[in-house]
């Protein structure tokens, strides 16, 4: 006995850094968080920061709601682009790997350099940096995180499916839509995720790339723990939201996934 | 005309350059249940593939009630198929499953009428909710899974499933149904029951079943038809009985039913002689003293009493195993050159007795050999070699000049296997591997796709690498002729 318990603590121990770690850098962060979104300026309890911005008063809610709008039309415009593109990846996946590694290299490229050069780009074809400039940022940026859980669904589907379908009477076309698009569908919802909830929280994109016209959630909270306007708590109500969202997506994935899953374990 | 519902004409398949099924006709009659059989690799599936559209041939043509369906796309052929491992959409249940090619199909919707050109027009609905919920109902009744329609079809066993890949299939009314072992993935309890649902399934709808394995005993329990299929040609056409009692080569014989394959000579008519015995048969028509193999049958071989006059051999018992309706007795017969026979009988016998065996005459299976020695060309590659298959064996016959084209043949035995390829002139897979009594018979390829007939006492497995070495003076090598240079 003595021996088995001395074996399962030294395994434990590994991981302990990694819990130190969390408890360090995710734990304590989320709880001074908390705190802040209870304090004022003076350090006095309080629950103003809420009242603030759930009436926007400051405009919180307004720029939630335009992030929101943004994050679905990013995340529509890379479903759109990403699924024919995984589509055809996948289905030359044996032939060309190389074309499913070009489209994953921006990835490798930091966020902030790819962003500022395509703002360079745009000022050099003296294209007016706008909404337009600010989608099409959040698209170049999150199109590969589209692309790569559609292509790992697309490429694992077995042929045989379709070739059943094809047997059963199903034209291409019947087959892409009844057959294909179905079985893919927990890529679809990762894609989605993977696409929504960052595109929802960024902040950098969009002031690059509309010369801080267009102001989003991210940008708010940014905004609101810089030292020039100093609202703490504002800013730790409105990351708090940002929190709320991020868990609430994720749950709707789980939802409607975890069928998905049980199905495509066979 | 035979009422051919499939004809298969001259169809040719490679990947790249690797054929797979090679130049293959075959009729299949309306109603029938056909197998194709053969060990995997032998192009089976790919044939199936080729009747149900998913695969085109590269040559030939398929015919489907007379029509060229060759080029048609699967979901225009009236075929359907239920796959080996099923492929039930996972995203449907069972009732989605089945009503899945309903949902596609269309039906003609009242009388033809007439146009203002004068052409006929049928006009075509889909089918409604309610006739395919009672199509799918039937299907599913048919195969025992009444109430499971809106089961999730992951939930179902094996068996299940493939219950509803038949229902699935034959609720679309298909003229021929095609089956690629879709009893592979059961236990054997399940294979034989569906076996027996199979058989009755066919006999009430009346339908053509095109059945893929490569089991040879279900091969044998279901079909009108046999066709047995090795390396992308057929070997022989029958029904059960006819594919099992009289083989049409050794390949045949000892692919379906164990069976002992023996070389011999036809002495004469109606005499065949074995490792110098001479025994009676009932097979005329060969030439005199012409090389054969003999295929006897195991329950075709009767133990008697050394003394009896019915004793045709005799033979030392090395070992008797029950089998439970039979023991399976091995024995090495008497003579000078010993064979290991296989008996099935029902007297027990002890290892090391000598007993007699005796065969009736028309249980000798007597067949043409399909080679009599490798033959090859090769061409001149110095003073003292030839090369051939991509290597140079060195060899001691009169060479003409270098470059110049002859015919090369090496006997059986004289080709020598390694273990290691590395030792042998070049390097080849075995793919064929017969028990002849006293020696393995096996067909090498090489990696040029010759195959070498290798008569050698060492047992290996088929897919085993091995080195080909010919001893120098065991190289036969003809001039060939002039003439044959100008075809060539």
């Amino acid at each position: 006995m003595k021996k088995k318990f001395k074996f399962r603590f030294s395994r434990r121990a590994f991981a302990y850094p990694y819990m130190i770690f969390l408890l360090l850098f995710v734990v304590v962060p989320l709880v001074i968080i908390l705190i802040n979104a209870f304090l004022d300026d003076a350090g006095k309890l309080t629950f103003d920061n809420f009242v603030e911005f759930f009436t926007d008063s400051g405009g919180g809610l307004t720029v939630l709601g335009n992030s929101l709008i943004i994050g679905l039309v990013t995340t529509l415009i890379c479903l759109v682009i990403g699924y024919p593109c995984a589509y055809f990846l996948a289905k030359y996946h044996a032939s060309n790997r190389v074309l499913v590694l070009l489209f994953i290299l921006p990835m490798w490229v930091n966020f902030l350099i790819r962003t500022l050069s395509t703002k360079a780009i745009f000022m050099a074809l003296d294209v007016d940096l706008g909404m337009g400039t600010v989608l099409f940022g959040m698209v170049y940026n999150y199109l590969p995180y589209m692309i790569l859980p559609l292509h790992t669904t697309l490429v694992s589907i077995d042929h045989s499916y379709i070739e059943a379908a094809e047997d059963l009477g199903a034209d291409k076309m019947t087959v892409f839509f009844k057959t294909i698009v179905p079985l893919s569908l927990s890529g679809i919802i990762s894609g989605i995720t993977m696409t929504f909830i960052p595109a929802i929280s960024t902040f950098a994109i969009s002031e690059i790339l509309s010369s801080s016209k267009i102001f989003l959630f991210g940008d708010a909270i940014n905004m609101h723990f810089s030292k020039t306007t100093n609202s703490f708590g504002v800013g730790s109500v409105m990351s708090l939201v940002m929190l709320v969202l991020v868990i609430l997506s994720n749950l709707a994935v789980n939802l409607t996934s975890k069928d998905e899953e049980v199905k495509s374990a066979l | 005309m035979d009422d051919k519902i499939i004809e298969i004409k001259n169809v040719y398949k490679a990947y790249g350059d690797k054929p797979v099924v090679k130049n293959i006709s075959l009729g299949i009659r309306r109603g029938e249940f056909v197998t194709l059989l053969g060990p995997s690799g032998c192009g089976k599936t790919t044939t199936l593939r080729m009747i149900a559209g998913f695969e085109q041939p590269t040559s030939g043509t398929i015919l489907f009630n007379g029509q060229d369906i060759t080029q048609l796309p699967p979901h225009k052929r009236n075929i359907n198929t239920v796959f080996q491992k099923y492929a039930l959409f996972p995203h449907l249940n069972v009732f989605g499953n089945i009503a899945f090619g309903l949902k596609l199909k269309t039906v003609p919707n009242g009388e033809p009428t007439k146009d203002r050109r004068g052409n006929t027009v049928q006009k075509m609905r889909r089918l409604t909710k309610a006739e395919i919920a009672e199509k799918v109902n039937n299907a599913l009744k048919m195969v025992d899974l009444e109430d499971y329609g809106h089961r999730s079809v992951n939930s179902l066993s094996g068996g299940q499933q493939q219950r509803v890949a038949i229902a699935r299939a034959l609720v679309n009314e298909p003229q021929v149904l095609l089956l690629d072992e879709p009893l592979g993935a059961l236990d054997l309890k399940m294979r034989k029951d569906m076996q027996l649902e199979l058989m009755q399934m066919h006999s009430k709808l009346g339908i053509t079943f095109v059945y893929v394995t490569h089991d040879q005993e279900e091969a044998l329990t279901m079909s009108d038809t046999i066709v047995v299929m090795k390396d992308g040609e057929i070997q022989q056409i029958g029904t059960p009985t006819k594919v099992y009692d009289e083989p049409a080569n050794a390949f045949v014989a000892d692919f379906i039913g164990e069976s002992n394959i023996l070389s011999g000579t036809m002495v004469k008519d109606c005499c065949v002689e074995i490792s110098g015995h001479k025994f009676e048969c009932v097979d005329k028509g060969f030439k005199n003293n012409e090389p054969i193999d003999v295929i006897i049958r195991p329950e075709d071989i009767r133990i008697v009493p050394t003394g009896n006059k019915q004793c045709l051999i005799e033979a030392d018992v090395l070992s008797c195993v029950f089998k439970g309706d039979h023991y399976q007795v091995t024995a090495l017969t008497h003579g000078d050159e010993r064979n290991e026979i296989i008996i099935h009988d029902n007297v027990e016998v002890k290892d090391g007795d000598t007993v007699g065996l005796y065969i009736k005459p028309f249980d000798f299976h007597i067949m043409h050999k399909s080679r009599l020695i490798n033959e090859l060309t090769a061409t001149v590659a110095s003073e003292n070699e030839v090369e051939f298959c991509d290597g140079k064996f060195v060899c001691t016959a009169q060479l003409p000049d270098v470059d110049t084209e002859v015919r090369v043949k090496v006997d059986f035995d004289d080709v020598e296997l390694t273990d290691d390829e590395a030792d042998g002139t070049i390097g080849a897979t075995i793919i064929s591997a017969i028990y002849k009594g006293s020696y393995w018979q096996y067909i090498v390829r090489t990696d040029t796709y010759y195959d070498f007939f290798v008569d050698n006492d060492y047992e290996w497995s088929i897919g085993d690498r091995v080195g080909i070495k010919i001893a120098p003076e065991k190289i036969i090598v003809e001039e060939v002729q002039s003439e044959k240079e100008v075809q060539v």
